[in-house]
C-alpha cells in the first residue's frame, strides 16, 4: 500500500520538476530572444547612431553614404501612428460598448462583430496596403499622410477594437446593473462606469495598436509614400521608419545598412518608451479599478 | 408622495424563455414598513425584486405580463421613462458593488447624473447620506480613496448611502447580508430598521431569523406562487397555507 504510493509521489514529483524545468526554459528563451535583438541592433547601428541621425532630414547622397539622418522619417512615423491610434481609437471604443452594453455581450449582434474583427485581425498588412492604395485612387488622392493614416488605422482597429472588447467583457454585470439601478442612462453607465472600470485594459488595446501602427511598412508603402522632406500638411507623402529601414538595408552600402539599424534601434525605442508612459498611466488608472 | 401602497403588483408572470419564474402574483406593498420575501432558494423572490426596478430589462431573455404600479404608474407601460423610475428606489445587492472610483464619488455618482445641486450642495449630501448609512465616522477622512479598499460591510453601507443620495422613496434589498459577517449583516438590518420610517424597504431573503427580526409584512414565495402575505406577525404566528408552515417550521427549504 505504501509502497505504490511513494511510487506514484515520485512519478507525481519527477513531472513536477520536468514541468519546473520546462517553464524556465521558456521564460529564458523569450528574455534570451529579446536581449539577443536588442543587442544585435544597438551593436549594428553603433557607428551611424549619432545626434544628426535624429535631428537631420536626409540631404543629398543620404543613401550613398552622405549627410543627413532620419528626422524624416521619425516625425512622419509618430504623425501617421499617432493619426491612425486616434482614429481607430474613435471606432474601436463606441463599437466596443455598443456590443457589450447595448447589445449584450453574448448577443448575436456581439458574437458575429468578435467574428469579423478576428478575421480582419487576421488579415496581412500589405492587402491593407492595396485596399487603402485602391481606395486612395478612386478618392483621387495621392500618397499623402492623409492616406497613411487612413490605412493603418484600419489595421490597427481589430486590434484595438478586440483588446477593448475583451476588457469590457469582464465588467461584471452587476456593476452596470447598480449604476442603473441610480437611475443612470446606459450611455452614462458606458462613460462613467465601464470605461473607468476597463481603463487599464483599454490603455492596453490602444498601445497594442499604436506598436503595431508604427512598425508596420507594408501597409504604408503605397499609401503614405516615402519623402526625404517632413511633412508640413496631411496631403503631403510622410516617410516612415519601417521603410527607411527597408530602402536603407536595401543599399550595397555598409554605411548606409548601419543607418538601417539605427532606424531600427530608434524605432524600438520609442516603442519602449510609449510602453512606459502607458504602464505609468495604467498603475493610475487602476487605482480606481473594484476587483 | 407617499400613497399607503407605493408598490402594486398586479397579475405578474415573468418568464426566462419557456420556463415561467413568477405565476400571477399579487400583492401591495405597504409604505413605510419593512416588507420581507421569503422563500427556498430558486423561487423567484430575486426575481420579483428585479422586477420593480425594471432590472429584468437587462438580463436577455426575461418577459413580462402583468403590471407593477409605482405611485399611479405602470412601470411596465411602454411610455414609462425607466431611468425615473429607477431613480425612485435605490438597490442593495447580494454581493455591494462599488463603482470604480472613490468614496465620495460613488455617492456623487447619483446626484450628478440626476443634476442635483452645486460642489457645496453636493459635499452636503455625501456627508448627510454617508451618516444615514452609519459609515460617516469611519470614512470622513479618506474620501477620496479608491471605494474599494473599505471592507465587504463597508462597502454595502456605501451602496447604501448610494442609493439614498438619488433620494428615492423605495428601498430595494436583494440578500443584502448574504456576502456579510454577523456584526456587519446586524449593522445593515439596523439601518433598514431606522430608514423604514422615511422609506418604503422591501427586501429579499432566505434567512428566516432575519424576517422574524425586521419584516413588518411577510410575502411568502414557492415555485413562482406567492403562497401566502400578509402582516409578519400573524403570518409567522399562523400560517394560513400548509406549504408556509412546512417551510416556517423547516420541513421544506
Amino acid at each position: 500500500m505504501s509502497g505504490t504510493a511513494g511510487r506514484s509521489l515520485g512519478r507525481r514529483k519527477r513531472a513536477d520538476l520536468f514541468f519546473r524545468v520546462l517553464a524556465t526554459a521558456s521564460a529564458a528563451a523569450v528574455l534570451l530572444s529579446l536581449l539577443l535583438i536588442l543587442g544585435t541592433i544597438l551593436w549594428k547601428s553603433l557607428p551611424a547612431l549619432n545626434l544628426s541621425m535624429l535631428t537631420q532630414t536626409p540631404k543629398g547622397g543620404f543613401y550613398l553614404g552622405k549627410e543627413g539622418g532620419i528626422l524624416n522619417a521619425i516625425v512622419g512615423s509618430l504623425y501617421l501612428a499617432a493619426g491612425a491610434t486616434v482614429l481607430a481609437f474613435l471606432l474601436s471604443l463606441p463599437l466596443a460598448l455598443y456590443i457589450n452594453l447595448y447589445k449584450g455581450r453574448a448577443s448575436k449582434t456581439a458574437v458575429w462583430t468578435r467574428f469579423f474583427l478576428d478575421v480582419l485581425w487576421g488579415v496581412p498588412s500589405i492587402v491593407y496596403g492595396a485596399f487603402g492604395f485602391v481606395v486612395m485612387l478612386a478618392l483621387g488622392l495621392r500618397a499623402s499622410l492623409l492616406a497613411g493614416i487612413l490605412t493603418v488605422a484600419l489595421l490597427e482597429f481589430p486590434i484595438m477594437c478586440r483588446a477593448i472588447d475583451e476588457v469590457m467583457r469582464l465588467v461584471p454585470r452587476e456593476l452596470t446593473e447598480a449604476s442603473a439601478s441610480l437611475g443612470a442612462t446606459r450611455f452614462e453607465t458606458a462613460l462613467k462606469v465601464v470605461v473607468r472600470q476597463s481603463a487599464p485594459g483599454i490603455l492596453t488595446g490602444v498601445l497594442l495598436a499604436f506598436g503595431r501602427g508604427i512598425g508596420d511598412a507594408a501597409s504604408v508603402l503605397f499609401t503614405a509614400g516615402f519623402t526625404d522632406r517632413v511633412p508640413a500638411s496631411l496631403a503631403d507623402p510622410a516617410a516612415t521608419l519601417p521603410l527607411a529601414i527597408f530602402f536603407q538595408l536595401g543599399t550595397p552600402f555598409p554605411e548606409v545598412q548601419q543607418r538601417a539599424y539605427a532606424s531600427a534601434a530608434v524605432l524600438t525605442l520609442i516603442i519602449l518608451l510609449i510602453s512606459l508612459a502607458g504602464r505609468a498611466m495604467g498603475r493610475k488608472a487602476t487605482r480606481h479599478v473594484v476587483k | 408622495m407617499n400613497g399607503e401602497t407605493p408598490i402594486s403588483i398586479r397579475d405578474l408572470s415573468v418568464w426566462y424563455g419557456d420556463l415561467q419564474v413568477l405565476k400571477n402574483v399579487d400583492l401591495d406593498i405597504p409604505a413605510r414598513k419593512i416588507t420581507v420575501i421569503i422563500g427556498p432558494s430558486g423561487c423567484g423572490k430575486t426575481t420579483l425584486l428585479r422586477s420593480l426596478n425594471r432590472l429584468l430589462d437587462a438580463s436577455d431573455g426575461a418577459r413580462v405580463s402583468g403590471q407593477v404600479v409605482v405611485d399611479g404608474e405602470n412601470i411596465y407601460d411602454p411610455r414609462t421613462e425607466v431611468t425615473r423610475v429607477r431613480k425612485k428606489m435605490g438597490l442593495l445587492s447580494q454581493k455591494p458593488q462599488v463603482l470604480p472610483m472613490s468614496i465620495y464619488e460613488n455617492v456623487a455618482y447619483g446626484p450628478r447624473i440626476h443634476g442635483f445641486g452645486s460642489k457645496a450642495d453636493l459635499d452636503r449630501r455625501v456627508g448627510h447620506y454617508l451618516r444615514l448609512a452609519g459609515l460617516w465616522e469611519e470614512v470622513k477622512d479618506r474620501l477620496r480613496e479608491p471605494a474599494s479598499l473599505l471592507s465587504v460591510g463597508q462597502q454595502q453601507r456605501l451602496c447604501l448611502a448610494r442609493g439614498l443620495a438619488v433620494e428615492p422613496e423605495i428601498i430595494l434589498g436583494d440578500e443584502p447580508t448574504s456576502a456579510l459577517d454577523p456584526q456587519s449583516s446586524q449593522n445593515v438590518e439596523r439601518r433598514l430598521t431606522e430608514l423604514k420610517r422615511d422609506y418604503t424597504v422591501v427586501v429579499v431573503t432566505h434567512i428566516l431569523r432575519q424576517a422574524r427580526r425586521v419584516a413588518d409584512y411577510l410575502a411568502f414565495l414557492y415555485l413562482g406562487e406567492l403562497v401566502e402575505h400578509g402582516p409578519a406577525a400573524e403570518v409567522f404566528a399562523a400560517p394560513k397555507d400548509p406549504r408556509t408552515r412546512a417551510y416556517l417550521t423547516g420541513e421544506i427549504s
